[in-house]
């Protein structure tokens, strides 16, 4: 904590006059606190609207580098060719209205002794309370051969944008009988039904429109989520198209050669037409630069309120956040978001927090018309943390009854993120 | 300023000290809108639930935890949570207005 702050006083005095104050402490305006959250995804943005939400005499700033958002949530869709990228769009015009004020900049440091964030460009915003909501970082040196440049040839749109878009043209340009291949990501990673329900989505595309093509997912890991849900649909949707390498037969890739456009790895080396490789991955930068993150670059929370082990009045949420048994998704990050301002709001007034309410919804289709979920309801122990609640949850039965569950899972994914969307940016 | 930061410190004193807590109705409730909406208005084919009456909520969900009514996913999410949880669920979504 010392060295940040004599690191961020330094960087201060280096911009010199160019220094801005953006805001007094919140006590001389006469407001209910102050409270800055940086990320406008799942967590950032629900945790913004519910904090306005319970107390609209908050001060809230919403900092996000981008002017909109686009949900890597129903990307694969895109890549697909059932979804136009645009209808990923979501907008902060909700959010202003409702009395936030956001405000596009890139954080760049955290001083949390002073209680004051850093934006690049050298300005500095005080807080009572600070929320980092910042997703994920791509570790691209994580997978030998591969480097940030790369992504422009070997995408790995595990960023919803322009990487999708362009993954979905090198689709589109791959001739009948090519080879699309994966490379799957180590745990924990962002989203972890994600490349698999990718790899459906883009066997849908292929079964309609280039049927030779073949797909060769190489794993790092030897399980995945919802394994034989997923395992079961593509033997009766993709019959013979997808191969899946796990870490222990030799899917842990060892290199990726751009220019031969060939993966190696123990199963052997693999030319692919087209080839998506999803980074290791950490907290988003601004966590690390902040100091709040661990050793192996995730951010260690209170499961109680996702208050930082590591920097007093900063919260922690989403991807970023060490949230036990919950996974690192979209639901996740916007049910954290909502523990996070109820235990501000909480906090700001002088009371305790009350217990937090966690749930996880995982929806993904395997075609525009099957659809699968795993769902859990989380309780927090004093010694195991967040855990599954037990004999709940679960995923979608392995043999679907005459309520035709694959058909209407489908329709409530779709439903799913209409109201998801609705409540975070809505 | 140091008034306000010195009564944010007692207030964490508080907090530290407080035996856990219970999960409140509204923020259990809450949980329910990634799904059926915020407010609980509804989602494309996800119905909405605003306006049914408490003890309708509660009939329903003990339903679906026993397995005596049929779902694709709230059999799953009403296991979850206890009886008296589910009251307070309902409590909560029974007060929202439309
Ligand atoms: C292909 C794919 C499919 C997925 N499908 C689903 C799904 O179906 N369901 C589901 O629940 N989840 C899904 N997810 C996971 C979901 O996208 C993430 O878990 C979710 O976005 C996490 O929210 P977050 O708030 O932690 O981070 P994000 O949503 O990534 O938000 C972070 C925001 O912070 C901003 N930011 C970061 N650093 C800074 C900074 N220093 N200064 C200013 N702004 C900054 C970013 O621009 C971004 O807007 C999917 C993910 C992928 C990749
Ligand atoms: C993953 C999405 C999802 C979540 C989260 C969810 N629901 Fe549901 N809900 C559904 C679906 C889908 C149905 C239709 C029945 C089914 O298929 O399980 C439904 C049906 C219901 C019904 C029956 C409505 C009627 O008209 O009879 C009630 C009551 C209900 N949900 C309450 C809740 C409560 C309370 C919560 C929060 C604790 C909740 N739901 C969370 C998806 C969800």
């Amino acid at each position: 904590m010392r060295t940040t702050r004599r690191r961020f006083l330094k960087s201060a005095a280096a911009s010199g006059a160019a220094v801005s104050l953006l805001g007094a402490p919140a006590i001389a305006q006469g407001v209910a606190g102050k409270v800055v959250v940086v990320g406008g995804g799942f967590g950032g943005a629900t945790a913004a609207k519910y904090l306005k939400l319970a107390n609209a005499k908050l001060d809230v700033t919403l900092i996000e580098r981008d002017d909109r958002y686009i949900t890597c949530p129903f990307s694969n869709y895109v890549l697909g060719g059932f979804r136009k990228i645009e209808e990923n769009v979501q907008t902060f015009d909700a959010l202003t209205k409702l009395g936030v004020k956001v405000t596009k900049g890139e954080a760049a440091g955290i001083d949390a002794p002073g209680r004051l964030l850093r934006l690049s460009g050298g300005s500095r915003i005080t807080y009572d309370k600070l929320v980092v909501s910042p997703g994920v970082e791509l570790n691209y040196k994580g997978v030998p051969g591969y480097d940030e440049s790369l992504a422009e040839k070997l995408p790995h749109a595990w960023k919803a944008g322009p990487q999708t878009t362009l993954l979905r043209s090198q689709l589109e340009a791959m001739p009948d009988g090519g080879t699309f291949i994966m490379v799957a990501p180590p745990n924990p990673f962002r989203c972890p039904p994600g490349p698999y329900e990718r790899v459906s989505t883009i066997a849908w595309y292929f079964k309609n429109h280039k049927p030779k093509s073949k797909i060769l997912i190489l794993d790092a890991k030897d399980a995945f989520s919802k394994q034989s849900l997923f395992q079961g649909a593509w033997e009766s949707e993709y019959p013979g198209m997808i191969t899946w390498i796990a870490g222990k037969d030799g899917g842990k890739v060892e290199s990726v050669d751009a220019a031969s456009m060939t993966v190696k790895s123990g199963f052997g080396a693999e030319k692919g037409t087209v080839i998506n490789v999803i980074p290791p991955q950490t907290a988003g930068r601004i966590a690390i630069d902040g100091g709040l993150t661990d050793d192996r670059g995730w951010c260690a929370v209170d499961p109680q309120t996702f208050a930082s082990r590591k920097a007093e009045h900063v919260y922690v949420i989403g991807d970023a956040s060490i949230a036990g048994a919950m996974p690192k998704s979209g639901t996740a990050a916007n049910v954290q978001g909502k523990v996070a301002a109820a235990a501000i709001v909480a906090a700001l007034d002088g009371k305790a927090a009350t217990a937090p309410a966690l749930l996880n919804i995982c929806y993904s289709l395997v075609t525009p018309d099957y659809g699968i979920s795993t769902t859990d309801v989380y309780q927090v122990t004093a010694d195991r943390g967040i855990i599954a609640t037990p004999n709940a949850g679960g995923v979608s039965p392995r043999a679907p009854t005459a309520m035709g569950e694959r058909k209407l899972e489908a329709e409530y994914t779709r439903a799913w993120y209409q109201a998801i969307t609705a409540d975070t940016w809505g | 300023m140091i008034l306000y930061r010195a009564a944010l410190a007692a207030a964490l004193v508080l907090v530290g000290a407080a035996p856990t807590m219970a999960q409140t109705g509204q923020a259990m409730a809450q949980t329910c809108y990634v799904c059926h909406g915020p407010g609980v208005k509804g989602a494309g084919q996800i119905v909405g639930l605003v306006g049914l009456p408490k003890d309708h909520l509660v009939r329903q969900m003990a339903d679906f935890k026993a397995d005596k009514r049929p779902g694709t996913i709230m059999n799953r999410i009403a296991k979850g949570y206890t009886d008296e949880q589910l009251a307070l669920i309902a409590e909560y979504l029974a007060a929202l207005k439309k």
